[in-house]
């Protein structure tokens, strides 16, 4: 057979797969709305900064791309994991190295007293940043769960299927940052 | 200490207003006569087996309409406590505080659409739609247990300032900005609101991501879009909506709670916050939501007209591109809701006219109902007189909001009792009759009898008349300039008398809600009489009616061919030759959906009140249970070929049995009768299966 086999061709687990992966898709895109509402009010409030300083003042590109060079370097290690799983481990330490980096220019804002209650633009600079950030932990800890039952249970078709879906939702979460790195990073700078 | 384990809870927070104190004692009473009955019936391992832990969509969908139809009678109550002060209040008072009088219009709004309207067509399409697409479960049935319960934990949620905290939202429901903020909302009420939304909300987007999938993924072989049942069509709709605008609701929900619980700056007038955003967001998810609830509702009435002029739907692939339209433009209209909120001319002129178009699909439908009406062999059983109560009312709610689409008109209008009686006409005639239209349809599929017709007919028409009663005075007082959310009016208005009509009106209406109960213990009464015993008792065309009523688990013994648009009309055409049996993947029972829905629910109850360490332990047992769930592999069992025969000859007994009982040519009870017998029959139930 060299063509895709059709909905009535699969056995019941193909079926099942297949269902899953397309269900998991439509998550995607649920998930890609909210972050579309933050992209939005980020973009509506990023001068109302209340008098205080603004992205130009305060945001750093360079940082910035450090954690865009590691989050795609992330991905691609995902991409090679999915033909040979060790290099998921490899994927762990980089997005764990991307919300160390998240986290220190948080603390650098905050240390310096640019908090989310400053004013309506740090509101949305803070919130878009780390709903991003709490999904790159979600997927940590779900790759580190899939990975101890991998090395309990081996391969399972079950435990590939979930690997697959995490990698279809870090290359999800690239994309949004690729969004993020563009919106806040970059065109605060360009005066677009 | 106190702080850390109780929060801002504390004894002042107990009920001790004549509402709450009636609010609490009366659930409590309800759940104790229930758990008594049941213990004492020795049901609670029936309970939990076979109703609780189901992943069976019927059951689900059943479920579904218990928990909505008592929400229906929650929020009614609501209703008529605002009608009645309304009409006392032209010479005099009232008898509510303008606090509670906003708090029962906010909850009033909540329970009708979140659990209500959307219950009642989750439990139409949980039933339903796997039996009109020939499927034997879901794409993931656990997903759609667990938004089944996270749907009744916002139930609970939005009921239980009951026992604790005594306030509920006053703000409208739809808590604009910035009053739902903590400057001028600093209660728990407003909390409540938040977390019962938020997690029903997050429900509803699960359940509507597993229809996606079972609808697009799972339809019997040769079953091509354009040959899906209409009421199949209005659900895919009206799920893709879902899923389009419910991420918006979470999202925005998720900032307003950031800027009571952290401060932020989203939606507050000071710090730069904007709360005209507030108004976009909302509304962006608002209107689409109305839709939401109509679309299945289009799809039921399509069926009922279809079945009962014994004629295929006329256009149908108008009637199908029309919902589609309906969905997609009801994404771009958002602005309607505000017009008098400062936008320029253009915005407003743009926004009117894409509100206007709508009118072009809807009435493309209106056509082709009346298009296979025409020439069709009409029985005006109790489904068609919903649909023509329907035709009618839908008609006037539709032309009153394309008046309401013309800025100028609506600068006048907006917000006035004319813009409650527009929305009214439409999800009551529209929306509700839909419903009920289904519920009659569909209660042999379901219960394996049939509704009483007699009284069926009676409460179609209580509700008919007492619609026109209650909302055409405002209409009027709308166009007098009478406000909405109107708690004191002065007697020199001279409106007094058309909010009494409009009491009057509502309980007409009540009196409606009674006759259907009424209707359902005498149908149950009367179940042997009344008994389905063809499983195709009105001789429709989808496959729902090719199998017993009401159908086993496994819904299908074999999955159908599907050669032509109605199906099962031509497989009585054909006189089709059943199938042989197969063996039958079902999915197994869980218990998982509950206890996340348990622990969504503590959280949520954690955040009201500030109890952190519940807040933290709810969340980490979610995750636990999730990923115990996850690489649980064993999540189905198997039905054999030789079972299914043995199942279905049992059942073939049964159904030889029940006929010599059935007739059909036997006028249905009515109500002298059913006062004459129903009191023996309630004692006899008592005492017999002790
Ligand atoms: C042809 C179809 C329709 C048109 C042109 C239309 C138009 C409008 C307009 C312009 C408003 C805003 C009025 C104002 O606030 O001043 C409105 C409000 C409303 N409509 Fe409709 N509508 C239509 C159908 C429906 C349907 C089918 C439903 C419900 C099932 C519905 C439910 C509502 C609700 C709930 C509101 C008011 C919400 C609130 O302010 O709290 N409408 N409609
Ligand atoms: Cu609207």
């Amino acid at each position: 057979m060299n063509h895709a086999p059709t909905r009535d061709e699969m056995t019941h687990e193909e079926a099942a797969d297949d269902r899953t992966m397309f269900g998991f898709w439509v998550y995607l895109m649920t998930d890609l709305l909210m972050f579309a509402v933050l992209f939005a009010v980020f973009a509506v409030l990023l001068n109302s900064t209340d008098g205080g300083p603004g992205a130009t003042d305060l945001l750093s590109p360079q940082i910035a791309l450090i954690n865009t060079v590691l989050l795609l370097t992330s991905s691609f290690t995902v991409g090679l994991g999915l033909q040979a799983v060790t290099w998921f481990g490899l994927t762990f330490l980089l997005g764990a190295a991307f919300l160390g980096v998240e986290l220190y220019e948080f603390y650098e804002l905050i240390h310096h007293g640019h908090t989310m209650q400053s004013s309506a633009f740090l509101s949305a600079f803070f919130v878009l940043l780390s709903t991003h950030g709490l999904h790159i932990a979600a997927g940590l800890l779900w790759l580190g769960i899939i990975l101890i039952y991998v090395l309990k249970r081996g391969l399972t078709r079950s435990n590939v299927r979930k690997l697959a879906l995490l990698s279809l939702f870090w290359h999800f979460l690239d994309i949004v940052w690729i969004f993020i790195f563009t919106v806040v990073y970059l065109m605060p700078f360009t005066g677009v | 200490m106190k702080e850390f384990w109780l929060g801002k809870l504390d004894w002042s927070a107990l009920p001790h207003e004549w509402f709450t104190i009636a609010g609490s004692v009366g659930i409590t009473l309800m759940l104790l006569s229930l758990a008594a009955f049941i213990t004492y019936k020795k049901s609670w391992t029936w309970l939990w087996k076979d109703w609780l832990t189901t992943v069976d969509p019927k059951k689900i969908g059943i479920m579904y309409f218990i928990v909505g139809g008592l929400m229906l009678a929650r929020g009614g109550l609501d209703a008529i406590m605002l009608w009645a002060h309304q009409a006392l209040a032209g010479s005099g008072e009232g008898y509510l505080t303008a606090q509670h009088y906003q708090e029962i219009f906010t909850a009033h709004g909540n329970i009708m659409v979140f659990f209500v309207a959307m219950a009642l067509i989750f439990g139409f399409v949980n039933y339903i739609v796997p039996l009109q697409i020939g499927a034997r479960d879901l794409a993931s049935p656990f997903m759609n247990t667990l938004g089944f319960w996270l749907y009744v934990a916002g139930v609970i949620m939005i009921n239980m300032f009951f026992f604790f905290g005594g306030e509920y939202a006053a703000t409208g429901w739809l808590a604009v900005a910035p009053l739902s903020g903590t400057e001028f909302s600093p209660g728990v009420g407003m909390d409540y609101w938040i977390w019962s939304l938020q997690i029903s909300g997050i429900g509803t987007t699960l359940g509507g991501i597993n229809f996606i999938m079972t609808i697009l993924k799972m339809r019997a072989p040769g079953m091509s879009l354009m040959k899906m049942p209409p009421f199949t069509w209005g659900s895919l709709c009206s799920m893709m909506m879902v899923v389009s605008v419910f991420p918006l609701l979470t999202m925005t929900i998720i900032l307003l709670f950031f800027d009571r619980y952290f401060g932020t700056h989203f939606f507050t007038t000071s710090g730069g916050g904007n709360p005209m955003m507030y108004t976009n967001l909302i509304w962006m998810w608002g209107h689409p939501e109305v839709y939401i609830i109509m679309l299945p509702s289009f799809g039921i009435f399509t069926e009922v007209v279809s079945t009962f002029s014994r004629k295929p739907v006329a256009f149908y692939k108008s009637n199908v591109i029309a919902m589609i339209g309906v969905s997609t433009i009801s994404l771009c209209v958002w602005l309607h809701h505000f017009f008098t909120m400062g936008a320029d001319a253009n915005v407003n002129s743009a926004f009117g006219v894409a509100t206007m178009l709508i009118a072009i699909p809807t009435s493309a439908l209106v056509i082709s109902w009346i298009a296979t009406m025409y020439k069709g062999r009409i029985s005006f059983k109790t489904p068609m007189l919903w649909l023509l109560g329907f035709v009618v009312i839908f008609g006037v709610g539709g032309i009153t909001g394309v008046l309401l689409a013309i800025p100028p008109v609506d600068f006048q209008l907006h917000n006035s009792l004319f813009l409650i009686a527009h929305f009214h006409s439409n999800a009551v005639g529209g929306v509700l009759f839909g419903i009920f239209a289904g519920l009659s349809y569909w209660a042999p599929k379901m219960l394996g009898f049939r509704l009483n017709e007699r009284i069926g007919r009676y409460a179609v028409w209580s509700w008919i008349v007492g619609f026109f009663v209650a909302f055409t005075p405002l209409y009027v007082l709308g166009l007098m300039g009478a406000t909405r959310r109107l708690d004191t009016y002065d007697a020199s208005t001279g409106w007094q008398p058309f909010f009494v009509m409009s009491f009057i009106g509502g309980l007409i209406i009540a009196l409606g809600v009674v006759l259907q109960v009424v209707q359902i213990i005498a149908s149950i009464m009367q179940r042997k009489q009344l008994a389905d015993t063809t499983g195709d008792p009105w001789n429709a065309r989808t496959l729902e009616w090719s199998m017993p009523s009401p159908p086993q688990e496994y819904n299908f013994t074999a999955i159908p061919e599907v050669t032509t648009r109605d199906v099962f009309w031509k497989m009585k055409e054909d006189n089709a030759q059943p199938l042989p049996y197969e063996d039958i993947h079902m999915p197994k029972r869980t218990a998982t959906g509950i206890y996340i829905s348990a622990f969504a629910f503590l959280a949520g109850f954690g955040f009201v009140w500030e109890i952190v360490w519940l807040v933290v332990v709810s969340i980490v047992g979610i995750i636990v249970v999730f990923v115990m769930k996850g690489f649980d592999e064993h999540a189905e069992y198997t039905i054999s070929a030789s079972k299914v025969s043995q199942m279905e000859a049992t059942r073939a007994k049964k159904i030889e049995e029940a006929k010599q009982y059935a007739r059909d040519d036997h006028e249905d009870m009515g109500l002298i009768e059913f006062m004459r017998t129903a009191p023996g029959w309630l004692f006899g139930l008592v005492r017999n299966k002790s």
